[in-house]
């Protein structure tokens, strides 16, 4: 990632993700974006339920509202819906799904 | 237009008459909707309880059976920390502790996702062409004092959340 130019080389076979056995990915909860919800309100958010530092808050804001989604959450489902649940009660927009 | 500010650990703001009036109608339409009106067919409480699961009808539907009698109390209970915190009848101030803030934070954004949904507010709406357009075609419609809440409401809020982050 440095400043000089990337050796051109052939890529390294990686495990690609589908090979991985679906039961054993993990879920995420993801964030959308909505046109009502403050971008300060979005922020505070994220840093009160996760204890994210503002700039990891903000940057997830930003996510969502320039790319419309952002995983805001990885780990096992049932706490992945109960992640959701508190950003419903936040009135964010999220959903669950298995990555 | 009355705003937020701090004061040692309490969150003041002053409210004329009118405001008090408006913060009073929203709050309780907010519960009404959350109660007799509780209709899963309506965009708005659909916006308020999303699917978790978009694709999956029927884990979307455990997901409710047991977070959703939660999640709408939460909501029954913020909007009531706007009421419970309002002057009676006339003006008057409202003195937040930190827990009713964050109450009034969350009860204030269910109000404009409600309004918004029923508005239509769009990513890229503009609030003061939305309202310009409104009050050429009629000053006294409806529309017109719908937008004129929804932006106090996000102005309050956003005053609430910087005296809050301060």
């Amino acid at each position: 990632m440095g400043g000089m130019a990337a050796p051109q080389v052939a890529p390294v076979e990686t495990p690609d993700t589908d090979e991985v056995p679906v039961s054993d990915r993990p879920w995420v909860t993801i964030v959308w974006d909505d046109p009502v919800n403050l971008m300060t309100y979005v922020t505070w958010v994220f840093q009160k339920l996760f204890g994210y530092s503002r700039e990891k808050a903000e940057q997830l804001m930003l996510d969502v509202h320039h790319k419309g989604k952002a995983v805001v959450s990885t780990g096992a489902r049932e706490r992945m819906e109960h992640d959701a649940s508190q950003l419903h009660a936040y009135g964010l927009w999220a959903t669950v799904e298995r990555s | 237009m009355s705003m937020f500010r701090r004061q040692g650990d309490r969150y003041v703001a002053t409210f004329a008459v009118d405001e008090v009036r408006v913060l009073r109608k929203v709050a309780s339409e907010v519960v009404g909707l959350l109660t007799d009106g509780f209709d899963h067919g309506d965009p708005v409480v659909g916006r308020l309880f999303p699917e978790v699961y978009p694709d999956d009808p029927t884990g979307t539907a455990e997901f409710r059976r047991y977070t959703e009698g939660d999640l709408k109390t939460a909501k029954i209970d913020q909007a009531g920390a706007i009421l419970a915190a309002l002057p009676d009848s006339a003006g008057g101030e409202v003195r937040l502790d930190a827990e009713a803030a964050e109450a009034w934070l969350r009860a204030l954004n269910d109000a404009r996702l409600a309004m918004g949904v029923r508005l239509e507010i769009k990513d890229g709406t503009d609030l003061g062409e939305e309202l310009d357009e409104a009050v050429a075609e009629d000053p006294t419609s409806s529309r017109v004092f719908q937008l004129s809440v929804y932006a106090y409401l996000g102005y309050l809020q956003e005053s609430l959340l910087n005296a809050l982050i301060d």
